[in-house]
């Protein structure tokens, strides 16, 4: 008896290790990646570390000064929050719109598919500074063809109104990558289900809110999760726009303060490299890393709770 | 299930204990012990600068070159390009392929570099070496080299800064000089302002705070503000100077059309640093700038004659008009470094050899950093730049003290300068108050 439960027990062990030899490189990636950062992001969180020397307990120091007195992380939350409620739906809203009208364009289809998926292509640094070059208030062309129709001339990137808006478009000009994922699923809408709507007498707009909409449900939760995500890290296209639109491009030594003009385009991980990498002040940086993440997760979960509705019923 | 759990919370807290232990692992601490490397032996340094321009590449070279062939034994390997954020990086990570030597062409820095010791102390060197820093570099750069009495880092050339003009311009306006008090440089950039509609056809200077070098520091030095008190907190509300500061500045922006109208001109300047800035296209005929401007303006093929002056001073400070802000390259020896004796040779050779600095000083067109080369008969003749080199002698030069936040308390000053002169808040007491109190945080913060 008792050698047939070793048998048993030791079955159950190379059982178990073969288990986790299978699930080893998920195991190591995710200790090394996911949880020993987010460890150590708690723990510095609490400590005065400047990179150079010895870290030391100040218990929730860092995190008093990031919440009520860092003078950027309240703007740059709200930057990123409006990033989010207006850049996100925007692209998605956008992107669905492209997505329909090239599957439905009967000839040159393909040359709008490159088209409008190329702009996804070109590097975030160089179509950004061509963005900021175009929409110069004062020099660029946009401006100028704005003026010339009477619709008035916005400041773009150099005016704390404009410049969200100005980064929404650039986003915009940029949606080659959702336009491609709307396309392959409203290819995948069954051809039938039309057919039956029209002979019950829907309507375009009927065709797209009940044949549609209900088809393509989880991959608009997808661009939305996603969306919302990559917006929670924006970071290279607000820096360089802010940096070539202030005209301090090139200057080493000066004084650059992120989120030119007046702090409106600053972000939230904008905020982390400040306080980390400029002021050395990498405890601080900790705590709007981990109000980021406590951010992108609640977002999410939100997100997938509230559209799980989206989901459809065999996913 | 109930079984399970102890052990489960066992686990997380290995797990909790061993993240935390990893992560107090992986902060090094830096060596700021003494030099003790044979200074004789064949080493290779490596030497991280933040030049990049070609003709600026191929002057630090040659330096690097002649100090070679003086010392055969060390070799240098210079990494050229290198910003501040790179710097601080290479400086944290320490390690086999990390600096050296470092220079940065950020003085306000200096602060959080001697006080986090991640250069190493001087002092040693140069009394070792029997260099008496006070009989060798100008006062003001001495000052923005060292923190709190330790001194870690040494100027490698200096920037000096006053008023350039067009020549052209002031002689169409019918002005004779360039303005040595306020009130007369008021006077004279509205007599140079010539409105457009919403714009200007010229506009006689950019009182703006993102006019580029028009910055609250490089005023300051005009106006000898003090920025903190004696212990060591923002002093900008109760100090007289500042407040004279903002209403001089906020005036001007008023006589000159008023904040929205200068804004949306300074949107069509082309960037700082490239061939169309707006005193080389003569969008404005003044400019608040560093020595560099004049060889810059040429380069670009200006279509006028450039002067250039000190920067006017408060009426009420007339006779110290001549002085500007100084401020530079700085260099240093990175703590981590294990070959501190030879890196000493490169700095000391580069700092205060008087022929390598006026070489270097004449090839990149920047102010020398020593009392000999700023004497030295070799230097660059040229009036426009001889200007400048004055202004780094002149006794009332000055730079903004060194924090251990870096310049984080300009770029507050600077922050509720915008406000004030845009509008946005009018109580210029309560507003100062405010700057003093952010500034206080951030410095508590840093401390």
């Amino acid at each position: 008896m008792s050698a047939a439960v070793h048998t048993l027990g030791a079955r159950r062990r190379r059982a178990a290790l073969r288990t986790l030899g299978f699930l080893s490189p998920w195991l190591i990636g995710f200790s090394v990646f996911f949880a020993y950062p987010l460890g150590a992001t708690v723990y510095f969180s609490f400590m005065k570390y400047d990179g150079f020397t010895d870290p030391v307990w100040v218990g929730l120091k860092n995190w008093r000064y990031v919440l009520f007195d860092y003078p950027f992380f309240w703007p740059a939350l709200t930057n990123t929050l409006w990033l989010v409620a207006v850049m996100v739906t925007l692209r998605t809203v956008f992107g669905l719109g492209v997505g329909l009208l090239i599957t439905r364009i009967k000839t040159g289809a393909g040359v709008f598919r490159t088209l409008f998926y190329l702009p996804f292509l070109a590097p975030p640094v160089a179509a950004t500074m061509a963005f900021v070059f175009l929409m110069n208030p004062g020099t660029g062309p946009v401006n100028t063809i704005l003026d010339r129709i009477g619709l008035g001339e916005p400041g773009w990137f150099n005016d704390a109104q404009w410049s969200k808006p100005a980064l929404t478009v650039l986003a915009l000009w940029c949606i080659g990558d959702l336009m491609v994922i709307f396309m392959a699923s409203l290819l995948d809408v069954p051809k039938e289900q039309y057919e039956a709507a029209e002979l019950d007498g829907a309507g375009a707009w009927a065709r797209f809110r009940y044949v549609t909409l209900p088809n393509i449900r989880p991959v608009v939760l997808f661009a939305v999760v996603t969306g919302v995500i990559a917006t929670m890290q924006y970071y290279t296209e607000p820096i360089v726009a802010a940096k070539v639109a202030s005209g301090v491009i090139g200057g080493s030594g000066q004084h650059f303060e992120p989120g030119y003009p007046e702090k409106s385009t600053l972000t939230v991980p904008q905020s982390v490299y400040h306080l980390g990498f400029q002021r050395f002040d990498t405890g601080a940086a900790c705590v709007v890393a981990l109000v980021l993440f406590v951010l992108a997760m609640a977002f999410t979960y939100v997100l997938m709770r509230r559209g799980s509705g989206f989901l459809k019923e065999d996913d | 299930m109930p079984a399970t759990r102890p052990r489960a919370r066992a686990v997380a807290a290995v797990a909790a204990a061993a993240a935390l232990s990893l992560a107090a692992a992986c902060t090094g601490s830096n060596d700021t012990g003494a030099a003790n490397d044979d200074p004789d032996a064949e080493v290779t340094l490596t030497f991280w600068h933040g030049w990049s321009a070609p003709s600026e590449v191929e002057a630090i070279e040659a330096n690097i070159d002649a100090f070679e062939k003086e010392f055969p034994h060390i070799t240098v390997e210079a990494v050229k390009g290198v910003n501040d954020d790179k710097l601080n990086q290479g400086l944290r990570a320490g390690g086999d392929n990390a600096p050296d030597v470092v220079s940065s062409f950020t003085t306000d820095n200096v602060g959080r570099f001697c006080s986090s010791n991640v250069l190493a102390d001087l002092g040693p060197f140069l009394d070792e070496s029997g260099i008496d820093p006070a009989k060798t570099f100008p006062a003001p750069m001495l000052e923005y080299t060292r923190y709190e009495g330790k001194r870690c880092a040494l100027p490698l050339l200096g920037d000096a800064y006053g008023l350039y003009y067009n020549k052209d311009a002031f002689a169409e306006a019918g002005i004779d000089a360039p303005p040595k008090t306020l009130s007369e440089f008021e006077e004279v950039a509205k007599k140079l302002t010539r409105p457009d509609g919403d714009g200007y056809e010229q506009l006689g200077f950019m009182p703006n705070y993102q006019g580029y070098e028009t910055t609250v520091e490089h005023y300051g030095g005009q106006f000898g503000v003090t920025y903190f008190d004696d212990e060591g907190d923002s002093n900008a509300a109760a100090d007289p100077r500042m407040t004279e500061l903002f209403e001089w500045q906020k005036s001007m922006v008023e006589e000159l059309g008023g904040f929205e109208k200068l804004r949306r001109y300074r949107n069509t300047f082309g960037d700082e640093w490239g061939p169309k800035h707006p005193f080389h296209t003569g969008q404005v005929a003044m400019q608040m700038d560093g020595e560099w401007r004049g060889k810059m303006a040429a380069d670009a093929g200006v279509d006028f004659e450039i002067g250039a002056a000190p920067f006017p001073v408060p009426d009420d400070q007339a006779d110290s008009y001549g002085k500007g802000y100084l401020s530079g390259t700085i260099t240093g020896i990175a703590a981590t470094s294990g070959k501190k004796n030879a890196a000493w040779e490169l700095v000391k050779y580069l700092t205060t050899d008087t022929d390598a600095v006026v070489d270097f000083a004449n090839a990149i067109h920047n102010v020398p950093s020593t009392l000999a080369a700023l004497e030295s008969p070799r230097l660059n003749d040229d009036p426009v730049y001889r200007t400048f080199v004055d202004i780094a002698q002149h006794p009332g030069s000055s730079h903004a003290p060194s924090s251990r936040n870096g310049g984080a308390f300009l770029l507050t000053l600077q922050d509720y300068g915008l406000k004030y002169e845009s509008g946005e808040e009018d109580d210029l007491a309560s507003l100062l108050e405010q700057a003093d109190e952010q500034i206080d945080k951030d410095n508590a913060q840093a401390g």
